[in-house]
């Protein structure tokens, strides 16, 4: 019992997180096409097995055989890599999320969170602004006037907007007092798993779920890739699995910044009378319909994305930089300075 | 300068400033939502392809069909008069004289030995049914099928005459008066093979 045991628990712990962070994203881009289409008084992909359900597979089989198109003008080392980076840095962020509170295997307590690092927030954070290098890589080695544009546009958005996101959470970090996401989900276990940080932040989530559109390169705010001023924007010159990968690093995004919500505001796995139940049920079976309540969380926030995705349209650049820097960033700061206030006078 | 609008609607263009609640957005963007929730339980408009079938206007012109009387004999005599009627010159053809024995194949003394239409070219206008003295070419509630070679839109008569087994019904196509007048047996070309048939032997 030692350093190999931990190797090998965290190991499936990761492929696991891996597997289910693709299964959900692909099925995803499936449910997004039915619920668009049920939105509009359609009934969506009904054709590859039954319901349209192996649309998924359908789709990455297509995007496979395409042709590998390769722009003779581009950085092609670069060009190359940027698709991956895009995935690399959409995967990451999985690694510190708490999946659940922990499952005791064969004697031992397995907590199920791939590692928790004591920074994980600023962890979080910063491979999300990584982001933006997939985005601006591919762009710009495409050497195509619109993927520069479109390029252009995504760092700056998401530069804009990592700044209220930031400023959202140093309230939340005021509250909570750690940058741990272990630690955050634990505080939220009180009043019986009904304590959860929307209640003491508010205003913060709202800044925090407008800039996780953002960040995630969803409508309102998909100037990126906005099809009829930019052709598609950064992926113009992309084909083949590499557009694939662009595509598939937009839902795991999603996900991640639905995880994320879930985790930061509402409960993480918590729900209401859930130390009722660990007093009455098996510590096991609790731990895993916390998981499922943390997965039903995350799917209504994706859920959310789509349908905010298929009711408005686009904002304009020009709205998109008055709404970052002139609304949220001052209203993160009249957050974080009544949080302040409040946090003072209660201590 | 004169009042000039199209559809006598206008609207003027407002440009005052955003209340407080629409500068919010939350207000609309929940309103905006509701309405498209509203529509996820909507009745789907959707025809599925393969179970449902699109119901076509009664008027619909679709693929010709080249007619056969009611002993099976071709209608067609080869006139030319829809070739000239049509706009998209799509029609060819090439008359033969009938030969003797030949009564139960082709009603008129000289038929088409070549009829094609060239479904690229074919606007479905239905000036060939119009120009059609012997009610030989009709178009129908059937759809051109795709084909993957552009030869194989031009139809011949393989195509386009009715198999005596598998009647077209083009009911629809022809108004209750040219019901009407087709019945009138004074007429020479209303009359059907066993009609002139009786005639003779009645005359001997």
């Amino acid at each position: 019992m030692g350093i190999e045991v931990l190797i090998i628990e965290k190991l499936i712990i990761v492929t696991i997180v891996f597997v289910i962070t693709l299964g959900i994203a692909a099925y995803s881009t499936y449910g997004e096409r039915k619920f668009a289409a049920f939105l509009q008084d359609r009934i969506g992909p009904n054709n590859a097995g039954p319901f349209g359900i192996l649309q998924p597979v359908a789709d990455g089989i297509k995007m496979v055989m395409k042709e590998d198109f390769i722009p003779e003008t581009s950085n092609r080392f670069l060009y190359q890599i940027a698709p991956g980076l895009a995935m690399l840095t959409a995967l990451m962020t999985s690694a510190v999320i708490p999946w659940g509170k922990s499952l005791f295997i064969f004697g031992r307590e397995v907590p199920l969170q791939a590692t928790d690092i004591n920074v994980g927030m600023l962890y979080v954070l910063g491979v999300v602004s990584l982001g933006v290098y997939g985005i601006m890589i591919g762009g710009w080695s495409s050497n195509n006037k619109y993927s520069l544009l479109g390029a252009l546009r995504a760092s700056s958005q998401m530069i804009s907007y990592e700044l209220p996101m930031g400023l959202a959470l140093i309230a939340l970090l005021m509250v909570t007092g750690t940058l741990s996401l272990r630690e955050m989900a634990e505080m939220q276990n009180g009043w019986n798993g009904m304590q959860w940080n929307i209640i003491y932040q508010p205003l913060g989530f709202v800044i925090f779920i407008v800039c996780a559109f953002a960040e995630a390169n969803r409508t309102p705010f998909d100037l990126p890739e906005c099809e009829a001023e930019l052709i598609g924007g950064y992926h113009t010159e992309y084909s083949s699995m590499k557009l694939g990968f662009y595509l598939f690093a937009e839902y795991v995004h999603m996900f991640i910044s639905s995880t994320i919500m879930a985790t930061l505001y509402f409960g993480a796995y918590n729900f209401p009378g859930v130390n009722t139940l660990y007093d009455i049920l098996p510590h096991n079976v609790v731990t895993l319909i916390g998981t499922a309540v943390l997965f039903i969380k995350i799917l209504f926030f994706i859920m959310l994305f789509m349908w905010v995705r298929w009711t408005i349209p686009r904002f304009r650049y020009d709205q998109l930089m008055n709404l970052g820097w002139k609304v949220l960033v001052p209203l993160a700061i009249v957050n974080i300075v009544i949080t302040a206030a409040v946090v003072l006078i209660t201590l | 300068m004169a009042e000039f609008t199209l559809s006598n609607r206008k609207k003027v263009v407002s440009r005052k400033e955003m209340t407080l609640s629409e500068k919010l957005y939350f207000p609309g963007i929940l309103k905006g939502m509701g309405v498209t929730m509203s529509h996820l339980f909507k009745k789907k408009a959707t025809l599925i392809h393969g179970k449902d079938h699109h119901v076509f206007a009664p008027v619909y012109r679709g693929t010709h069909v080249l007619k056969r009387d009611e002993q099976g004999a071709e209608r067609c005599t080869a006139c030319g008069l829809c070739a000239v009627a049509c706009p998209a010159e799509a029609i060819t053809m090439e008359s033969a004289e009938r030969k003797k024995g030949e009564e139960s194949l082709y009603r008129e003394e000289k038929y088409a030995k070549i009829y094609e239409i060239n479904m690229l070219r074919c606007i479905f206008c239905g000036l060939c049914e119009e120009a059609c003295p012997k009610e030989a070419i009709f178009l129908t509630d059937r759809i051109v099928p795709t084909t993957f070679n552009r030869g194989e839109f031009i139809y011949g008569k393989d195509k386009l005459v009715e198999p005596t087994d598998e009647r077209v019904d083009v009911s629809k196509r022809q108004r209750p008066e040219v019901l009407e007048f087709k019945k009138d047996k004074k007429h020479y070309h209303n009359r059907t093979f066993l009609d002139k048939v009786k005639k003779v032997t009645k005359a001997h």
